[in-house]
């Protein structure tokens, strides 16, 4: 009987092609959609991690209230003692202490007059430590356009976009202007020793990158530091775990009566991510749930259509003296068959499409040139372990669900108008 | 019942509700029909020649008395048991042929054999033996649509008796067949009625169906009106 059905669903495409088609291509967009969006959402957190907010970040309380001006007067202190007590509580953690300024750059001539000055937002992070892992971390290497990562002090890169607004020429003198820690004007000279692009468009419209001691010893931040970022050694930004640390650590060491006591905040507690985040979240399941309601709808109308397609064929099955329940369950098997080859057709091209999209994403600078949210200019999908479910599940469901739902109308067949319906 | 008694109508009454009325269709009908009979419910449109069928079909119920078919009352049968029986000893052959379109003759054949969960062996050999009863075997690849309308009915015989059935419901087997058709269709089916005792229940109007009943239950308005048996 197996055999028989199956003859039916390969000879009839009514009945197998064209419902695994719409399966396979519901399964395929809803695979690609979670993927692209799971990838946004793990760019979103990688790039703010990588770039601003650490998987945890530590700041004096004072710091944090003010976090968006900078205030490194009221920046933490006595950092490497407080970095070798984290590596000991929290050793699954890297820890690093960046310093976080604004200024201006000046570009001088050949005479050593300004020839171009312009606002820039510097990022100093330790680039010469043995087990420094800042650099890779910002992708240093790879990033640069011109020039080389800085192998010395007093060598700094800044972004490509940023040194073609200045015609700044790599290897020349540059010089910053900013603010010390106590309130003075710092003056320091570096060499431009190399451009990057840092692929986000708010780091690419004018950052400079440094190294950590170069910048403590401009701002006047001996062992200090603006914030203390921690980063999972496995690379992955565990909400849950993050929180636990956050309130050990705080109910250790910061003092809610000491504006310079040391404050832990997660991830999620910067930059209102965490609203960002829940919001991402919610989004992608309704965009998923609308699309497999709409999917389900889809199907059910192909199980009715289907239905009315096979009404002869099932009126002669019922007259042979196939019961009701026989015919139901045989529905049943064939859109199981349908549903299961469709899924994983769906969940493999969906795959496919979406490892296509991680390896190589879709270009949105332009899209990005005005804003100032921290996201790649790249965007990209990512597979993850629910890539493999988020399609498949539902798509067999839903095929499963449309046939019981249009196959309830066997039930209410009259076996007696049969000799009737045939006559017509 | 006795032993030669395979169908026993027993006072069968059948309504149908049309709204706040009902509409009587089978109006105390009494009959039964021996085993090995080739006879025919005749009468007009209405006269509830289809109706009873149905019910003999164990396809309805009656509304009224009883009809028990092979010792077994069609009252008492759930819709399970009614396909059971179906299944096994009532085979059916409709006016319109109502074969599977996307099997083949084979195919459509075979399909009463798997119901009935017959090995292949069987089936093949039942399958062909029914085949060359109906002088078709040579269609068994075919498809229904590149069959005429007189092979098509043949394949339609030859799918209701490959289960060799007790009973066999034919609903104007001809009404879509010419007369040439007509004549050899009927003629195989006297021919397997009395090779295998097979039981025949036609219902028609049709003459030339007719002409060859050797019993003719005459319906008129949901009653017999007549039964006049032709020896």
């Amino acid at each position: 009987m197996i055999k028989f059905l199956i003859k039916g669903l390969l000879r009839d495409h009514h009945r197998s092609l064209f419902p695994i088609l719409i399966v396979s291509f519901g399964v395929l967009l809803t695979t690609v959609l979670y993927s692209f969006i799971n990838g946004e959402l793990n760019d979103l957190i990688d790039s703010n991690a990588r770039f601003d907010t650490g998987h945890l970040k530590i700041m004096t309380r004072a710091y944090n209230t003010m976090a968006s001006q900078m205030p490194n007067d009221l920046a933490l202190t006595e950092v490497e003692k407080l970095i070798l007590s984290l590596n000991i509580r929290y050793p699954d953690y890297d820890w690093t202490a960046r310093i976080k300024f604004v200024g201006l750059l000046d570009v001088p001539d050949e005479n050593g007059e300004t020839k171009a000055q312009n606002p820039i937002f510097g990022l100093a992070v330790n680039l010469f430590g043995k087990n420094s892992k800042e650099g890779e971390r910002l992708n240093l290497a790879k990033s640069i356009v011109r020039g080389h990562v800085p192998e010395k002090p007093r060598e700094i890169l800044i972004s490509e976009e940023f040194a073609k607004r200045m015609n700044t020429v790599i290897g020349h003198p540059i010089t910053l202007l900013s603010t010390s820690s106590g309130g003075a004007i710092a003056v320091q000279n570096f060499i431009v020793c190399g451009t990057v692009k840092f692929g986000a468009a708010v780091m690419d419209r004018g950052a400079m990158i440094a190294d950590l001691s170069d910048l403590q010893y401009t701002l006047e931040m001996p062992n200090g530091a603006s914030e203390i970022l921690g980063f999972n050694k496995k690379n992955y930004y565990d909400p849950d775990e993050t929180k636990i640390i956050k309130t050990n650590f705080n109910s250790l060491f910061s003092n809610a009566g000491n504006q310079y006591s040391p404050l832990m905040l997660t991830l999620e507690d910067q930059n209102e991510l965490g609203e960002y985040l829940q919001y991402i979240t919610v989004l992608t399941l309704v965009i998923i749930g609308i699309f497999l309601a709409a999917m389900s709808v889809v199907l059910l109308n192909t199980g009715l259509m289907s239905g009315i397609r096979r009404y002869g064929e099932i009126g002669v099955r019922l007259a042979l003296g196939q019961s009701k329940d026989q015919i139901y369950k045989s529905l049943l098997y064939e859109s199981a068959l349908i549903g299961f080859i469709g899924s994983v057709t769906g969940t493999a091209l969906g795959l496919a499409v979406s490892l296509y999209l991680q390896e190589f994403g879709i270009d949105i600078t332009e899209t990005l040139r005005n804003t100032s949210i921290m996201m790649s200019n790249i965007i990209k999908a990512r597979i993850s372990i629910a890539s493999f479910y988020i399609g498949f599940i539902p798509g067999l469901l839903a095929t499963l669900i449309g046939t019981a739902l249009s196959g309830i109308q066997i039930f209410k067949r009259q076996t007696a108008s049969l000799f009737k319906e045939f006559e017509t | 019942m006795t032993d030669s008694q395979i169908i026993k109508v027993n006072n069968l009454i059948k309504d149908y509700t049309m709204g706040k009325q009902f509409f009587r269709a089978l109006n105390d009908i009494n009959l039964s029909v021996k085993t090995g009979e080739f006879c025919g419910l005749v009468g007009p449109s209405g006269s509830g020649k289809t109706t009873l069928l149905n019910i003999i079909g164990a396809l309805d119920n009656p509304t009224g008395g009883d009809a028990i078919i092979m010792d077994k009352s069609v009252n008492a049968l759930k819709s399970k048991e009614a396909a059971k029986l179906r299944n096994e000893s009532i085979g059916f052959i409709f006016q319109t042929y109502n074969l599977l379109p996307i099997y083949t003759v084979y195919e459509n054949v075979e399909f009463p054999l798997l119901l009935l969960k017959k090995n292949k062996r069987d089936r093949e050999e039942a399958v062909m033996r029914a085949l060359e009863w109906v002088g078709i075997s040579d269609k068994a690849n075919s498809k229904p649509n590149q069959l005429s309308g007189g092979e098509s009915q043949r394949v339609a015989v030859a799918r209701a008796m490959v289960k060799l059935p007790k009973i066999v419901l034919a609903d104007e087997p001809t009404a879509n067949l010419d007369a040439a058709n007509s004549h050899n269709i009927l003629k195989t089916l006297q021919k397997l009625n009395s090779e295998l005792k097979t039981t025949f229940i036609f219902a028609t109007h049709d003459e030339k169906v007719i002409g060859y009943l050797r019993r003719k239950i005459i319906l008129g308005d949901g009653k017999v009106i007549d039964d006049i048996n032709i020896n």
